[in-house]
Protein backbone atom coordinates (compact mmCIF):
# COMPACT_ATOMS: atom_id res chain seq x y z
CA UNK A 1 0.00 0.00 0.00
CA UNK A 2 1.46 3.51 -1.05
CA UNK A 3 0.85 6.54 1.04
CA UNK A 4 -1.88 8.75 -0.88
CA UNK A 5 -0.68 12.38 -1.35
CA UNK A 6 -2.56 15.00 -0.02
CA UNK A 7 -5.29 16.58 -1.27
CA UNK A 8 -2.62 19.85 -1.66
CA UNK A 9 -0.54 17.84 -3.50
CA UNK A 10 -2.90 16.46 -6.17
CA UNK A 11 -4.40 19.85 -6.79
CA UNK A 12 -1.00 21.02 -7.55
CA UNK A 13 -0.45 17.75 -9.54
CA UNK A 14 -3.92 18.57 -11.49
CA UNK A 15 -2.93 21.99 -12.06
CA UNK A 16 0.55 21.35 -13.34
CA UNK A 17 -0.52 18.64 -15.42
CA UNK A 18 -3.86 19.88 -16.85
CA UNK A 19 -3.26 23.50 -18.38
CA UNK A 20 -5.83 25.75 -17.49
CA UNK A 21 -7.73 23.35 -14.45
CA UNK A 22 -8.85 24.97 -11.34
CA UNK A 23 -8.95 22.94 -8.50
CA UNK A 24 -9.74 24.21 -5.21
CA UNK A 25 -9.52 22.14 -1.92
CA UNK A 26 -13.10 21.75 -0.06
CA UNK A 27 -11.83 22.13 3.69
CA UNK A 28 -13.83 19.71 6.03
CA UNK A 29 -14.70 20.70 9.65
CA UNK A 30 -16.00 17.25 11.16
CA UNK A 31 -13.38 15.22 12.83
CA UNK A 32 -13.00 12.53 9.64
CA UNK A 33 -11.51 15.88 8.45
CA UNK A 34 -11.81 14.40 5.28
CA UNK A 35 -11.30 17.26 3.19
CA UNK A 36 -12.35 17.33 -0.89
CA UNK A 37 -11.31 18.43 -4.29
CA UNK A 38 -13.58 20.87 -6.42
CA UNK A 39 -13.18 20.53 -10.33
CA UNK A 40 -14.03 23.27 -12.96
CA UNK A 41 -16.24 22.12 -15.55
CA UNK A 42 -14.35 22.43 -18.82
CA UNK A 43 -11.29 20.78 -17.24
CA UNK A 44 -12.59 18.51 -15.31
CA UNK A 45 -12.63 15.24 -17.38
CA UNK A 46 -9.27 15.89 -18.89
CA UNK A 47 -8.48 15.78 -14.28
CA UNK A 48 -10.27 12.89 -14.05
CA UNK A 49 -8.53 10.64 -16.63
CA UNK A 50 -5.07 12.33 -15.34
CA UNK A 51 -6.27 10.68 -11.94
CA UNK A 52 -6.86 7.58 -13.26
CA UNK A 53 -3.95 7.09 -15.34
CA UNK A 54 -1.15 8.74 -13.31
CA UNK A 55 1.23 6.42 -12.46
CA UNK A 56 1.41 6.62 -8.88
CA UNK A 57 -2.49 7.60 -8.15
CA UNK A 58 -4.13 5.03 -10.70
CA UNK A 59 -7.05 5.91 -9.16
CA UNK A 60 -9.40 3.26 -11.76
CA UNK A 61 -12.07 2.50 -8.88
CA UNK A 62 -14.93 4.53 -8.88
CA UNK A 63 -16.98 3.39 -6.09
CA UNK A 64 -19.30 5.87 -5.13
CA UNK A 65 -21.03 8.74 -7.13
CA UNK A 66 -23.99 10.90 -5.51
CA UNK A 67 -25.90 13.80 -5.11
CA UNK A 68 -26.02 16.64 -3.24
CA UNK A 69 -28.77 19.40 -2.89
CA UNK A 70 -27.24 22.86 -1.30
CA UNK A 71 -30.75 25.01 -0.79
CA UNK A 72 -30.32 28.76 -1.25
CA UNK A 73 -29.12 30.53 2.27
CA UNK A 74 -29.58 33.85 3.68
CA UNK A 75 -26.79 34.76 6.42
CA UNK A 76 -27.29 38.24 8.33
CA UNK A 77 -24.88 40.65 9.68
CA UNK A 78 -25.17 43.32 11.53
CA UNK A 79 -23.27 46.44 11.07
CA UNK A 80 -22.91 49.50 12.93
CA UNK A 81 -23.33 52.85 10.69
CA UNK A 82 -22.92 56.36 11.19
CA UNK A 83 -25.71 58.14 10.28
CA UNK A 84 -26.80 61.54 10.26
CA UNK A 85 -30.21 61.77 12.13
CA UNK A 86 -31.84 65.21 12.68
CA UNK A 87 -28.46 67.50 12.50
CA UNK A 88 -26.73 65.12 15.09
CA UNK A 89 -24.53 62.06 14.14
CA UNK A 90 -25.63 58.84 15.75
CA UNK A 91 -24.53 55.09 16.11
CA UNK A 92 -27.13 53.00 13.65
CA UNK A 93 -27.18 49.44 13.77
CA UNK A 94 -28.41 47.66 10.32
CA UNK A 95 -28.84 44.39 9.47
CA UNK A 96 -27.41 43.16 5.86
CA UNK A 97 -29.05 40.05 4.34
CA UNK A 98 -26.76 38.48 1.99
CA UNK A 99 -28.34 35.84 -0.34
CA UNK A 100 -25.89 32.64 -1.19
CA UNK A 101 -27.72 31.22 -3.80
CA UNK A 102 -27.94 27.41 -4.07
CA UNK A 103 -26.31 25.17 -6.39
CA UNK A 104 -26.45 20.92 -6.80
CA UNK A 105 -23.45 18.97 -6.16
CA UNK A 106 -22.19 15.64 -7.94
CA UNK A 107 -19.65 13.62 -5.69
CA UNK A 108 -17.50 11.07 -6.70
CA UNK A 109 -15.51 8.60 -4.35
CA UNK A 110 -12.06 7.00 -5.84
CA UNK A 111 -10.25 4.24 -4.97
CA UNK A 112 -7.18 2.29 -6.75
CA UNK A 113 -7.59 -1.24 -6.35
CA UNK A 114 -3.86 -1.83 -8.24
CA UNK A 115 -2.67 0.51 -5.41
CA UNK A 116 -4.98 -0.48 -2.67
CA UNK A 117 -5.31 3.45 -1.67
CA UNK A 118 -8.08 6.02 -1.53
CA UNK A 119 -10.51 7.85 -1.56
CA UNK A 120 -9.78 10.79 -3.09
CA UNK A 121 -13.07 12.91 -3.69
CA UNK A 122 -13.96 15.29 -6.56
CA UNK A 123 -17.12 17.51 -6.50
CA UNK A 124 -18.53 19.02 -9.40
CA UNK A 125 -21.26 21.96 -8.74
CA UNK A 126 -23.69 23.45 -10.76
CA UNK A 127 -24.63 26.77 -11.30
CA UNK A 128 -27.67 27.14 -9.98
CA UNK A 129 -30.80 24.69 -8.72
CA UNK A 130 -33.30 25.82 -11.36
CA UNK A 131 -32.04 26.14 -15.29
CA UNK A 132 -28.24 25.68 -14.91
CA UNK A 133 -28.18 22.24 -13.74
CA UNK A 134 -25.11 21.04 -15.82
CA UNK A 135 -22.21 18.91 -14.92
CA UNK A 136 -20.02 16.92 -16.83
CA UNK A 137 -20.47 13.36 -16.91
CA UNK A 138 -17.35 10.61 -15.41
CA UNK A 139 -19.24 7.37 -17.11
CA UNK A 140 -16.79 8.00 -19.94
CA UNK A 141 -13.83 7.54 -17.45
CA UNK A 142 -15.11 5.97 -14.97
CA UNK A 143 -18.12 3.30 -16.68
CA UNK A 144 -18.87 2.08 -12.50
CA UNK A 145 -20.66 6.14 -12.43
CA UNK A 146 -23.01 4.92 -15.04
CA UNK A 147 -25.95 4.27 -12.86
CA UNK A 148 -25.07 6.05 -10.00
CA UNK A 149 -25.15 9.28 -12.13
CA UNK A 150 -28.44 8.38 -13.68
CA UNK A 151 -29.69 7.86 -10.14
CA UNK A 152 -28.71 11.82 -9.39
CA UNK A 153 -30.08 13.06 -12.67
CA UNK A 154 -33.34 11.32 -11.76
CA UNK A 155 -33.37 12.27 -7.92
CA UNK A 156 -31.66 15.29 -8.20
CA UNK A 157 -31.79 16.35 -11.52
CA UNK A 158 -28.51 16.92 -12.04
CA UNK A 159 -27.80 17.00 -15.88
CA UNK A 160 -24.70 14.57 -17.09
CA UNK A 161 -23.33 16.22 -19.82
CA UNK A 162 -21.75 13.13 -22.23
CA UNK A 163 -23.77 10.65 -20.23
CA UNK A 164 -24.38 8.05 -22.84
CA UNK A 165 -27.98 7.19 -21.70
CA UNK A 166 -29.06 9.63 -19.30
CA UNK A 167 -32.49 8.27 -18.27
CA UNK A 168 -34.60 7.97 -15.15
CA UNK A 169 -33.25 4.84 -13.45
CA UNK A 170 -36.21 4.64 -10.57
CA UNK A 171 -38.63 6.64 -11.17
CA UNK A 172 -40.88 6.66 -14.26
CA UNK A 173 -39.89 8.72 -17.56
CA UNK A 174 -43.01 10.90 -17.33
CA UNK A 175 -42.56 11.67 -13.44
CA UNK A 176 -41.72 15.51 -13.35
CA UNK A 177 -40.50 16.06 -9.76
CA UNK A 178 -36.78 15.04 -7.98
CA UNK A 179 -37.98 13.84 -5.14
CA UNK A 180 -34.61 14.17 -3.29
CA UNK A 181 -34.68 17.51 -3.49
CA UNK A 182 -34.98 19.42 0.15
CA UNK A 183 -37.78 21.29 -1.17
CA UNK A 184 -39.66 18.63 -2.76
CA UNK A 185 -43.48 18.24 -1.27
CA UNK A 186 -44.68 14.81 -2.23
CA UNK A 187 -48.64 14.68 -3.61
CA UNK A 188 -51.39 14.51 -0.81
CA UNK A 189 -52.55 11.44 -1.49
CA UNK A 190 -53.07 10.13 2.22
CA UNK A 191 -56.94 9.28 2.79
CA UNK A 192 -57.91 8.91 6.65
CA UNK A 193 -60.88 6.81 7.61
CA UNK A 194 -63.63 8.93 9.25
CA UNK A 195 -64.59 7.46 12.48
CA UNK A 196 -67.82 5.91 12.57
CA UNK A 197 -70.15 7.34 14.76
CA UNK B 1 -77.86 -24.23 7.56
CA UNK B 2 -80.58 -24.04 9.85
CA UNK B 3 -80.15 -25.06 13.87
CA UNK B 4 -82.37 -28.31 13.93
CA UNK B 5 -81.03 -29.15 10.53
CA UNK B 6 -77.34 -29.22 12.68
CA UNK B 7 -78.66 -31.21 15.44
CA UNK B 8 -79.80 -33.71 12.84
CA UNK B 9 -76.63 -33.67 11.13
CA UNK B 10 -74.46 -34.14 14.26
CA UNK B 11 -77.45 -37.38 15.40
CA UNK B 12 -76.84 -38.61 12.26
CA UNK B 13 -73.18 -38.89 12.40
CA UNK B 14 -73.34 -40.71 15.75
CA UNK B 15 -75.11 -43.04 14.27
CA UNK B 16 -72.49 -43.56 11.56
CA UNK B 17 -74.28 -42.02 8.64
CA UNK B 18 -72.47 -38.98 7.23
CA UNK B 19 -74.38 -36.18 5.42
CA UNK B 20 -73.16 -32.86 4.23
CA UNK B 21 -74.41 -30.58 1.91
CA UNK B 22 -73.37 -28.80 -1.66
CA UNK B 23 -72.18 -25.25 0.23
CA UNK B 24 -70.06 -27.66 2.46
CA UNK B 25 -68.14 -29.98 0.32
CA UNK B 26 -67.77 -27.39 -1.85
CA UNK B 27 -65.98 -24.55 0.70
CA UNK B 28 -64.11 -27.67 2.43
CA UNK B 29 -62.59 -28.36 -1.32
CA UNK B 30 -61.74 -24.85 -2.25
CA UNK B 31 -60.54 -24.15 1.03
CA UNK B 32 -58.06 -27.10 0.99
CA UNK B 33 -56.12 -26.36 -1.98
CA UNK B 34 -55.28 -22.65 -2.35
CA UNK B 35 -53.03 -22.35 -4.72
CA UNK B 36 -50.89 -18.95 -4.11
CA UNK B 37 -48.68 -17.07 -6.85
CA UNK B 38 -44.95 -17.62 -7.29
CA UNK B 39 -44.26 -13.95 -6.48
CA UNK B 40 -42.39 -11.61 -3.70
CA UNK B 41 -41.49 -8.16 -3.56
CA UNK B 42 -39.12 -7.78 -0.45
CA UNK B 43 -37.79 -8.92 2.39
CA UNK B 44 -41.22 -10.46 3.53
CA UNK B 45 -41.36 -12.81 0.39
CA UNK B 46 -38.07 -14.41 2.14
CA UNK B 47 -40.44 -15.71 5.26
CA UNK B 48 -42.89 -16.65 2.97
CA UNK B 49 -40.33 -18.83 1.13
CA UNK B 50 -39.42 -20.11 4.51
CA UNK B 51 -43.02 -20.59 5.84
CA UNK B 52 -43.15 -22.94 2.78
CA UNK B 53 -40.52 -24.90 3.37
CA UNK B 54 -39.88 -28.25 5.38
CA UNK B 55 -39.72 -26.21 8.87
CA UNK B 56 -43.23 -24.53 8.77
CA UNK B 57 -44.35 -26.72 5.78
CA UNK B 58 -47.80 -24.57 4.21
CA UNK B 59 -48.02 -27.93 2.49
CA UNK B 60 -50.29 -28.71 5.75
CA UNK B 61 -52.78 -26.76 4.44
CA UNK B 62 -52.91 -27.61 0.78
CA UNK B 63 -50.96 -24.57 -0.54
CA UNK B 64 -47.75 -25.82 -1.67
CA UNK B 65 -48.40 -25.54 -5.41
CA UNK B 66 -46.52 -22.04 -5.57
CA UNK B 67 -47.92 -21.51 -9.10
CA UNK B 68 -45.72 -19.48 -12.03
CA UNK B 69 -48.63 -18.21 -13.47
CA UNK B 70 -51.24 -15.90 -12.71
CA UNK B 71 -53.76 -17.61 -14.74
CA UNK B 72 -53.28 -21.14 -13.03
CA UNK B 73 -53.16 -18.79 -9.03
CA UNK B 74 -56.09 -18.83 -6.62
CA UNK B 75 -54.39 -16.45 -4.09
CA UNK B 76 -51.77 -13.43 -4.74
CA UNK B 77 -49.42 -12.99 -1.37
CA UNK B 78 -48.51 -9.36 -1.39
CA UNK B 79 -45.34 -9.77 0.57
CA UNK B 80 -43.09 -6.72 0.85
CA UNK B 81 -43.09 -2.74 -0.40
CA UNK B 82 -45.34 -1.89 -2.79
CA UNK B 83 -43.35 0.76 -5.06
CA UNK B 84 -45.27 3.02 -6.88
CA UNK B 85 -43.55 1.80 -9.76
CA UNK B 86 -44.78 -1.47 -9.39
CA UNK B 87 -48.22 -1.05 -8.15
CA UNK B 88 -49.49 -1.07 -11.88
CA UNK B 89 -47.83 -4.62 -11.97
CA UNK B 90 -49.28 -5.95 -8.92
CA UNK B 91 -52.65 -5.13 -9.99
CA UNK B 92 -52.50 -6.71 -13.54
CA UNK B 93 -51.13 -9.88 -11.90
CA UNK B 94 -54.63 -9.41 -9.66
CA UNK B 95 -56.20 -8.73 -12.80
CA UNK B 96 -55.08 -12.24 -14.76
CA UNK B 97 -55.94 -14.25 -11.97
CA UNK B 98 -59.08 -16.05 -12.84
CA UNK B 99 -62.02 -16.27 -9.81
CA UNK B 100 -62.20 -17.02 -6.81
CA UNK B 101 -59.28 -15.46 -5.71
CA UNK B 102 -58.18 -14.04 -2.41
CA UNK B 103 -55.21 -11.56 -1.43
CA UNK B 104 -53.32 -11.61 1.78
CA UNK B 105 -51.66 -8.09 2.18
CA UNK B 106 -48.42 -9.39 4.29
CA UNK B 107 -46.32 -7.13 6.11
CA UNK B 108 -46.35 -3.64 7.73
CA UNK B 109 -45.79 -2.06 4.01
CA UNK B 110 -48.13 -4.06 2.08
CA UNK B 111 -50.83 -3.20 4.42
CA UNK B 112 -50.13 0.56 4.98
CA UNK B 113 -46.34 1.56 3.37
CA UNK B 114 -45.15 0.67 6.94
CA UNK B 115 -41.53 1.83 8.05
CA UNK B 116 -41.35 3.48 4.43
CA UNK B 117 -44.76 5.03 4.31
CA UNK B 118 -43.52 8.16 3.76
CA UNK B 119 -40.47 7.27 0.90
CA UNK B 120 -41.23 9.18 -2.30
CA UNK B 121 -42.14 6.05 -4.41
CA UNK B 122 -43.90 4.05 -1.76
CA UNK B 123 -47.98 3.18 -2.32
CA UNK B 124 -49.20 3.28 1.44
CA UNK B 125 -51.08 0.11 0.62
CA UNK B 126 -52.14 -2.27 -1.91
CA UNK B 127 -55.57 -1.67 -0.12
CA UNK B 128 -55.58 1.29 -2.10
CA UNK B 129 -55.86 -0.51 -5.87
CA UNK B 130 -57.51 -4.11 -4.88
CA UNK B 131 -59.59 -5.82 -1.93
CA UNK B 132 -57.30 -7.26 0.45
CA UNK B 133 -58.85 -10.37 2.14
CA UNK B 134 -56.58 -10.72 5.03
CA UNK B 135 -54.06 -7.96 6.29
CA UNK B 136 -51.24 -9.42 8.33
CA UNK B 137 -48.97 -6.86 10.83
CA UNK B 138 -45.80 -7.29 11.09
CA UNK B 139 -42.21 -6.51 9.86
CA UNK B 140 -41.89 -9.19 8.74
CA UNK B 141 -44.42 -11.51 9.98
CA UNK B 142 -43.27 -14.55 11.09
CA UNK B 143 -44.10 -17.69 9.26
CA UNK B 144 -46.61 -18.69 11.86
CA UNK B 145 -48.36 -15.41 11.48
CA UNK B 146 -48.37 -16.29 7.85
CA UNK B 147 -49.72 -19.72 8.56
CA UNK B 148 -52.38 -17.96 10.83
CA UNK B 149 -53.18 -15.70 8.01
CA UNK B 150 -53.39 -18.41 6.16
CA UNK B 151 -55.80 -20.19 8.26
CA UNK B 152 -58.07 -17.30 8.46
CA UNK B 153 -58.24 -17.21 4.67
CA UNK B 154 -59.46 -20.73 4.85
CA UNK B 155 -62.17 -19.88 7.61
CA UNK B 156 -63.25 -17.20 5.31
CA UNK B 157 -63.79 -19.34 2.26
CA UNK B 158 -65.66 -22.14 4.22
CA UNK B 159 -68.24 -19.55 5.53
CA UNK B 160 -69.19 -18.85 1.91
CA UNK B 161 -72.74 -18.88 1.39
CA UNK B 162 -73.03 -19.97 -2.28
CA UNK B 163 -76.67 -17.99 -2.69
CA UNK B 164 -78.20 -15.30 -1.25
CA UNK B 165 -77.06 -11.49 -1.37
CA UNK B 166 -73.89 -12.76 0.66
CA UNK B 167 -72.65 -14.68 -2.04
CA UNK B 168 -69.05 -14.12 -2.97
CA UNK B 169 -68.00 -12.23 -5.90
CA UNK B 170 -67.07 -14.95 -8.26
CA UNK B 171 -70.48 -15.87 -7.75
CA UNK B 172 -72.57 -12.98 -8.38
CA UNK B 173 -72.57 -11.93 -12.27
CA UNK B 174 -72.35 -8.11 -11.45
CA UNK B 175 -69.53 -8.09 -9.36
CA UNK B 176 -66.17 -6.91 -11.07
CA UNK B 177 -63.35 -9.52 -11.32
CA UNK B 178 -60.84 -6.81 -12.50
CA UNK B 179 -60.07 -3.73 -10.98
CA UNK B 180 -58.36 -0.29 -13.02
CA UNK B 181 -55.09 -0.24 -13.34
CA UNK B 182 -53.34 2.92 -11.89
CA UNK B 183 -51.37 5.05 -14.46
CA UNK B 184 -48.21 6.73 -13.92
CA UNK B 185 -48.39 10.51 -13.39
CA UNK B 186 -46.31 13.64 -13.02
CA UNK B 187 -46.33 13.14 -9.64
CA UNK B 188 -47.46 10.27 -8.12
CA UNK B 189 -50.14 7.48 -8.95
CA UNK B 190 -53.78 8.80 -10.93
CA UNK B 191 -56.00 8.19 -9.65
CA UNK B 192 -54.15 7.99 -6.01
CA UNK B 193 -57.16 4.87 -4.43
CA UNK B 194 -59.69 3.46 -6.03
CA UNK B 195 -62.40 4.39 -4.19
CA UNK B 196 -64.86 0.93 -5.19
CA UNK B 197 -62.31 -1.17 -3.21
CA UNK B 198 -60.19 1.65 -0.75
CA UNK B 199 -63.53 2.37 1.59
CA UNK B 200 -65.01 2.40 4.91
CA UNK B 201 -66.79 0.02 5.98
CA UNK B 202 -69.75 0.63 4.89
CA UNK B 203 -68.82 0.65 1.34
CA UNK B 204 -67.94 5.37 1.74
CA UNK B 205 -65.03 6.49 0.18
CA UNK B 206 -62.47 7.67 2.49
CA UNK B 207 -62.06 11.70 2.43
CA UNK B 208 -58.91 13.22 2.26
CA UNK B 209 -57.47 14.83 5.41
CA UNK B 210 -54.52 17.04 4.45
Amino acid sequence: MTALPTPEDIKAQIEASVPGAVVTVIPNSSPSAQRSLLLDHEHARDAALFLRDHPVLRLDFCSLTTGVDWLDTETSEKVKLKQLVDGVEKEVEETRKTKIPGYLEAVYHLFSMEKKHGPVILRLRTANRTDQTHVPSFTPVWRSAEFQEREAFDLYGIIFDGHPDLRRILMWESFVDYPMRKDYVPPADDPLAEVPA
Amino acid sequence: MADDLKELKIELSKNGIFTTTMEELYNWGRRNSVWPLTFGLACCAIEMIATTMARYDLARFGAEVFRPSPRQADLIIVSGTVTKKMAPQVVRLYNQMPEPKYVIAMGACAISGGPFRDGYNVLRGIDRYIPVDVHIPGCPPRPEALIHAFMTLQKKIENDALRGPERPRHLDPDAPSEFPVPEFGEHGLEPPNNPEVFNDARGNPLKVIQ
